[in-house]
């Protein structure tokens, strides 16, 4: 080997390296995996979807069930993201600037739905407002649907986002501790003031990051809204259901059709994101390029005589 | 606003405040922690959103499991077809875990340490399996590997079928389960510190033989948890596989399929049954995998 070579400079090359051809043969077969298994299954469904041309591919997408399926899908995101977004800062809130018994807990039930199969997810809710469930009875009497209705969807849309955005932000708040709450406090904000001016700004690429995720799933799920939807068309689809029934109907190109829709959603949300992370490390580079702040208690006694 | 005003704040604790402010950092943390406003009602609200979204609903399939007589239970969870079906489950998910491992860990390794062109866009699309629905990844991966296929034409010629069989349910579970480990690892490769690298180097250690004695164990339980999440998240899909799958009773029915057609045939009983069993294995593996997750941050923390 080299390692008699007297420049520093030429030593550390291969002590963390490989041997180039070592390099290309990894990078290689990593390229070939990610292109048959990630790079391919996104071609395929704009590739079938305009199978026909383009003409076929928007006459799919004009079906009056296929806009219902849009629009139930923009409706339940719309009622999910913004419930587990409250929650997700609620609860990152409470975890993460207080200790109190059972929090580790606490934190795993949060996690819970992210473990449970989408099908149970969705059953679960069929057991509790379904004909033969807890409050099937009493429901039927006041005329109300739940299940096999849009309630139920979004019921189960909602438990499966459920841990998204306070996962995101419980390890972020933890991170960042209490200190400049606390010294907002001394200073005299409010409860309210504080959350707005000093954790919402330091929290708010977490947050929107939790929300791209939450909503992207919110969309796209299938099992659980799957069990609970009664798959009525044009009322109780959501596009995935809508891309299921077409396709079990042998409807190739309206059913890629609309799965190219939900594509383009993922594509979105990958490009989103990515402009978050990088959003994000910018402000942290940013942040510790700048000179050391002076020590909190110092400045809080001058602040308060000053006002 | 005034000193006297702002100085006994909200809530409870505002006299500890006073006499332990100027001494020293420690009590003034401990009585400052008490005093930021918004406990109760935070945990309040988790509490009630937590019970009436997750607890509630799942402890009603519990009381429904309890309504059933034991052999009743019993005769619905160990049918020939519901055995078939987790036969089936978990060696699917077992396999496309074991799969992602060995790929997931080269896709880390490749991002982390090497630079090539477009590692942005790949490092991007790795989450890919997150971001599209399930319907859409099933849908697509049906249409690559059937017959008729891109991939599928050039492999029936030689007999392998990949579609409406098990192997389609590896393949989807393979797609699903490949960002768990990558991102679990990712992270970990690039804090593995470089000096240990070189200083295996310096001794006299190949560059394979610092891989498995010196790099490999420190990413060893992130790599496991990667596994741990998702063989679990396998164990639950649905919307990616019944395309691919076939679906045929005994050979290609997953799990989460049994519990959809008992379902369908109004059999409320038999589906929450087998909805049990599987709620209990995704908790034990929940149990698991936070077990793991603490293991791994003892390690990198001491």
């Amino acid at each position: 080997m080299s390692a008699t070579t007297t420049t520093p400079s030429r030593v550390r090359l291969p002590h963390t390296t490989e041997a180039p051809w070592v390099r290309y043969t990894l990078i290689g077969i990593a390229l070939v995996f990610m292109f048959l298994f990630l790079v391919l299954p996104l071609a395929a469904v704009f590739t079938e979807a305009l199978r026909k041309g383009w003409d076929a591919y928007a006459e799919a997408l004009k079906e009056p069930d296929a806009w219902s399926a849009i629009r139930l899908t923009l409706i339940t995101a719309a009622v999910a993201v913004p419930l587990n977004l409250v929650f997700g800062v609620a609860a990152a809130w409470c975890i993460a600037k207080y200790e109190f018994r059972g929090k580790s807990f606490l934190t795993t039930l949060i996690d819970l739905p992210f473990s449970v199969s989408p099908v149970v997810a969705g059953l679960i809710y069929v057991l509790v407002f379904g004909a033969q469930g807890w409050f099937g009875p009493w429901l039927a009497e006041h005329d109300i649907k739940i299940v096999f209705a849009v309630p139920g969807i979004i019921l189960a849309t909602i438990f499966v986002t459920f841990p998204f955005i306070a996962r995101e932000l419980i390890p972020l708040m933890q991170a960042q501790g209490s200190e400049e709450e606390q010294a907002a406090q001394v200073l005299g904000a409010s409860g309210w003031q504080t959350f707005w001016y000093v954790t919402l700004p330091n929290i708010k690429w977490g947050l929107l990051y939790g929300v791209i995720l939450c909503n992207a799933r919110a969309m796209g799920e299938f099992g659980a809204v799957s069990v609970v939807s009664g798959h009525i068309r044009g009322q109780t689809n959501t596009m995935p259901l809508h891309v299921e029934i077409l396709y079990n109907e042998y409807q190739s190109v309206a059913a890629f059709a609309v799965a190219s829709l939900l594509a383009l959603l993922a594509l979105v949300t990958l490009a989103l994101k990515s402009w978050v992370e990088w959003r994000h490390e910018r402000e942290i580079k940013a942040a510790a390029d700048m000179p050391p702040e002076q020590p909190a208690p110092q400045v809080t006694p001058v602040a308060l005589g000053a006002t | 606003m005034s000193a006297s005003a702002t100085y006994p704040l909200p809530g409870q604790g505002g006299g500890a405040l006073g006499p332990g402010g100027e001494q020293g950092p420690p009590p003034v943390r401990r009585a400052a922690k008490r005093v930021l406003p918004g406990f109760n009602i935070t945990l309040g609200f988790t509490l009630f959103y937590l019970c009436l979204i997750v607890l509630i609903p799942l402890s009603a399939l519990l009381l429904k499991t309890f309504t059933l007589t034991w052999p009743q239970f019993w005769e619905a969870v160990t049918a020939p077809r519901v055995l078939a079906s987790y036969r089936l489950t978990f060696g699917a998910s077992l396999t496309a875990a074991l799969v992602n491992v060995v790929f997931g860990l080269l896709v880390a390794w490749v991002l982390v340490r090497y630079t090539f062109p477009g590692k942005k866009i790949v490092d991007a699309l790795v989450d890919l399996p997150f971001a599209l629905p399930t319907a859409v990844a099933g849908i697509s991966l049906t249409a690559l590997l059937a017959g008729n296929g891109w991939i599928g034409q050039y492999l029936e010629p030689l007999g392998i079928q990949l579609a409406f069989n098990p192997n389609g349910v590896v393949i989807a579970l393979i797609f699903i389960g490949l960002p768990f480990v990558v991102r679990t690892v990712q992270p970990v490769l690039e804090d593995a510190e470089k000096e240990l690298e070189e200083a295996a180097m310096c001794l006299g250690a190949t560059r394979w033989q610092t891989f498995v004695r010196v790099i490999f164990p420190a990413i060893a339980p992130a790599l496991l948890t990667g596994f741990a999440m998702a063989f679990a998240r396998a164990i639950g899909e649905y919307g990616s596989v019944i395309f691919i799958a076939g679906n045929m009773p005994m050979i290609s029915e997953i799990t989460p399929l049994i519990i959809i057609s008992k379902l369908e045939q109004y059999d409320y009983a038999g589906a929450t049954a087998v909805a049990t069993v599987m709620l209990g294995i995704s908790f034990v593996l929940l149990l698991v995998i936070n077990a793991l997750q603490t293991w791994q941050r003892n390690r990198s923390g001491g």
